[in-house]
């Protein structure tokens, strides 16, 4: 009765980037993003059989990486003598004397609903781009979201310029009309 | 230039050139002609709105994609694990 196939070939390619983005608003460290990505996978493998195709691919995956942050931040808090906090209330000259009241951070900066919200779009335009056939979603992430020179992604995938405008056009228009409904 | 200078562009060569806007591959003079063409085309106007607005989240939502080399390290890593795993 299983929906969903596993093929753990493609996952790098399909998913990587997904949840690696995931862990980063998570961790916001690179390098230990990149570890609990690759953790993710390889404990994704020792597991397949536990796969029973209810849900999709991309969302057991992800299943799986919430268990290893949850875990990353457990290992992290278990040395001892960690737990201590010492705050420096003034460490420069200049605004002390100040009311502590004035030097919490800026309300309007940043706040949770906003990183909320960046993660909420984030996971729409993954959903979006996996919506793609595979080519355009290549050349569309390596254009739009690496920032590739349109010469280098040409060399890369053996196209002609005109092909790579072409196809960054139809994946536009897709991703458009795929983000248009919640997000425009 | 030797060629007539072209004022009026068709409407694929200006989807074309608003797909290079959002890059800054365009030339200043593309860009000209391009707003003279959404003058009077409301089809490219529509397009173009919409294709800023595209650029525009997507640079709000800070998207990092995994470098080449990453990518690569893993996938040797993960075909390794692969081949060391029991078919059942």
């Amino acid at each position: 009765m299983s929906n969903h196939q596993i093929n753990p070939n493609k996952w790098i390619d399909l998913y990587s980037d997904y949840l690696y983005n995931f862990t980063i608003s998570r961790v916001s460290d690179r390098e230990v993003a990149q570890d609990l990505v690759q953790d993710t996978f390889l404990a994704a493998l020792k597991s397949m059989k536990n796969f029973k195709g209810e849900a999709s691919e991309r969302t057991w995956l992800i299943s799986i990486l919430k268990r290893k942050v949850i875990d990353h931040y457990r290992k992290i808090n278990s040395n001892k003598g960690k737990a201590e906090v010492r705050i420096t209330y003034n460490n420069d000259s200049e605004t002390e004397g100040d009311w502590l009241e004035e030097r919490v951070a800026d309300p309007f900066d940043k706040t949770a609903e906003d990183t909320m919200q960046n993660n909420e779009l984030g996971d729409a335009i993954f959903n979006c781009l996996s919506k793609l056939p595979e080519k355009q979603a290549e050349v569309f992430r390596m254009k739009t979201i690496e920032g590739y020179e349109t010469e280098v992604i040409c060399n890369e995938l053996n196209i002609t310029a005109s092909n790579l405008w072409v196809i960054i056009h139809r994946a536009r228009t897709a991703m458009a009309e795929c983000l248009k409904e919640n997000w425009f | 230039m030797g060629k007539k200078i072209k004022i009026i562009m068709p409407c694929n060569e200006a989807n074309h050139v608003c797909d290079k806007t959002q890059y800054k591959n365009a030339t200043l003079w593309e860009k000209i002609i391009l707003n003279l063409h959404l003058i009077y085309c409301k089809v490219c106007r529509k397009y173009s709105k919409n294709n800023s607005q595209l650029t525009k989240i997507i640079y709000k939502a800070h998207i990092e994609c995994l470098d080449k080399e990453c990518k690569e390290k893993m996938k040797q890593e993960l075909d390794k694990a692969i081949k060391e795993t029991p078919i059942n």
